[in-house]
């Protein structure tokens, strides 16, 4: 079934947008991410145009995220204190991001640099987590307990606060410029970002799993839902159709995935994300790399009635 | 008497000459099957019919007769960069450019055979007929300019329009049903640009242009295409929050449907 989409200007398969959301939400259920790295790239796949897709895609993750974090509250599993610093650096980030986006699409360099980041983030986070996945099934298998690391430099910097759900003591100023940095690169690339906020917030912030991945999700249901705010008033990108199938395949898709995630192992669970993140940042490498069909592309500038 | 005789006769050869303009005697009739084309969410193209007939009159030359038809359909005129992609630093990168100004978003030119045997290279550069001689100006440095048929950028650009079925050109597209009555079928593709679009039609004879007429069509959107595309541009901030709101319904209502307990 055919359906027009009032501001991607386009006709697209209802169905096939429904199973993209559907297939990107069971991924993002599984890993309790929200899966923006992947249903951007789908999207610009298949015809919409990079600044409209990244625009949609914020209000996709923002429902997602929403229906996860509710069931994280229900379970405890938020640590509000440290949502809330998190959050302040967050909002600085997307209103960063939205203006940068803004600019690289006047100067028509946007979509090099969408992927560009794509390679750069994407094949970066996902070695390391390929890698760090590896190591952790080895160390299990081999039966040897991680040694305990001492406090990095991290934990020596001032403005010191306590965290009570999560039961750490921890500066605020590396968490607000984690909050800065996912809520720009969610803004610019059109994702969420939960993908490198857990490892960071596990590896370098020492925050304990058990209130890792429902923070992360306050997190992006925050910038995500004033991403979808910015990019509506500033660059009038946001489909709110488009969006709106994405949201009803998404939901629906996280459900499956979220049970089907708590059957794999935590460390086999990395090794699949890493090896994920990884293939859709090589598959933009070799888009950059080999040489394109067509050398020429169009662009329009604006209209005039 | 005769004085007399002689001024009715010249005040209607004057009549004659400021109700047709042109001192040729035919005239054009045309129709386009529709206008006024409706975006609905199931649109996915259409084609539209331009009907029309020469008419003439008792002024025509009586050896006229094998008439020569083209049709220019031009949609909203818009301003596009083509980019070319070059190999930097081991990655394709877009770096020369070229601006296109106020060039049709849509264009389509039909004949009933090719331009080459309708006039001369000469008619056909000033009449624009063809993709290669209609007028796509360029800003080339500080002047605006079309550039020659055969530049990279200007036959990247046509390719790349026509490849999205946005410009065409077609010259059997025109069909005459009997010597003065003829035909045409406008297509237009799913992704149209919204907007008024020009058609002109030009009737030539014997190589040279003979007369011309204009009509036009417009496509809408209606609705709630309309609608929401108008809210996205002119309410930003409204159309952000109802969208925010609506996936903050979604993840709820999600939420509650799927409660495991």
């Amino acid at each position: 079934m055919q359906l027009y989409l009032p501001i991607a200007d386009m006709p697209v398969n209802i169905f096939l947008i429904l199973a993209m959301g559907a297939a990107v939400g069971f991924v993002s259920g599984m890993f309790g991410i929200g899966g923006g790295f992947l249903m951007t790239p789908l999207l610009i796949f298949i015809g919409i145009t990079p600044a409209v897709a990244v625009a949609s895609v914020a209000s996709h993750i923002a429902a997602s995220s929403f229906s996860g974090a509710i069931s994280y509250w229900r379970r405890r599993a938020i640590d509000p204190a440290l949502a809330a610093v998190l959050l302040t650096g967050g909002t600085l980030g997307t209103a960063l991001g939205v203006w940068t986006f803004t600019q690289l699409r006047a100067l028509g360099q946007l979509d090099l640099m969408i992927a560009l980041s794509y390679v750069a983030l994407l094949t970066t986070v996902g070695a390391l987590m390929f890698w760090e996945g590896l190591r952790a099934m080895m160390r299990t298998r081999r039966g040897v307990v991680p040694p305990r690391r001492s406090h990095g430099w991290i934990h020596g910097l001032p403005l010191k606060m306590r965290f009570k759900r999560s039961k750490i003591y921890l500066s605020v100023i590396p968490v607000v410029i984690v909050g800065v940095i996912i809520g720009f690169i969610g803004a610019v690339m059109g994702i969420g970002g939960g993908f490198i906020l857990v490892p960071i917030m596990i590896y370098l912030l020492r925050v304990p799993t058990s209130t890792v991945i429902g923070t992360s999700m306050v997190l992006t249901l925050v910038t995500m839902t004033f991403a979808t705010l910015l990019h509506a008033v500033t660059n009038h990108l946001v489909d709110v159709v488009l969006a709106l199938i994405l949201m009803v395949g998404g939901v629906t898709g996280a459900q499956f995935g979220a049970r089907a995630g708590q059957k794999i192992r935590g460390e086999q669970l990395r090794l699949l994300l890493g090896l994920l993140v990884l293939a859709v940042g090589i598959r933009f490498a070799i888009e950059l790399v080999i040489r394109p069909d067509d050398l020429f592309t169009i662009r329009e500038t604006g209209v005039t009635e | 008497m005769i004085a007399r005789h002689h001024l009715a006769i010249l005040v209607l050869v004057l009549g004659m000459v400021f109700a047709i303009p042109q001192a040729n005697a035919e005239r054009l009739i045309v129709s386009v099957s529709n206008h006024r084309v409706t975006v609905t969410p199931n649109y996915s193209g259409e084609e539209l019919v331009l009907f029309g007939s020469v008419e003439k009159d008792a002024s025509t030359p009586a050896a006229r007769g094998n008439y020569d038809l083209v049709v220019t359909v031009s949609g909203p005129r818009a301003d596009m960069v083509t980019r070319r992609k070059e190999r930097k630093f081991g990655i394709w990168v877009n770096t020369d450019y070229r601006q296109f100004l106020q060039v049709p978003s849509y264009l389509a030119l039909f004949a009933n055979r090719p331009f080459a045997d309708i006039a001369s290279p000469e008619v056909e550069r000033r009449q624009q007929l063809g993709l290669d001689n209609v007028l796509l100006t360029q800003r080339v440095g500080p002047d605006y300019a079309d550039v020659v048929p055969n530049d990279v950028f200007r036959r990247a650009f046509v390719r790349l329009r026509s490849q999205r079925g946005l410009y065409r050109e077609d010259t059997s597209a025109v069909t005459f049903l009997t010597p003065t009555l003829f035909r045409t079928g406008i297509p237009l593709p799913a992704e149209v640009p919204i907007g008024t679009y020009d058609v002109e039609i030009k009737l030539f004879s014997a190589g040279s242009l003979v007369t011309r007429t204009e009509t036009a069509f417009e496509i809408v959107k209606v609705g709630f295409e309309q609608f929401v595309a108008n809210t996205a541009r002119q309410n930003g901030l409204v159309y952000g929050l109802v969208t925010a709101a609506m996936a903050l319904m979604t993840g709820w209502m999600a939420s509650i449907v799927f409660r495991k307990d």
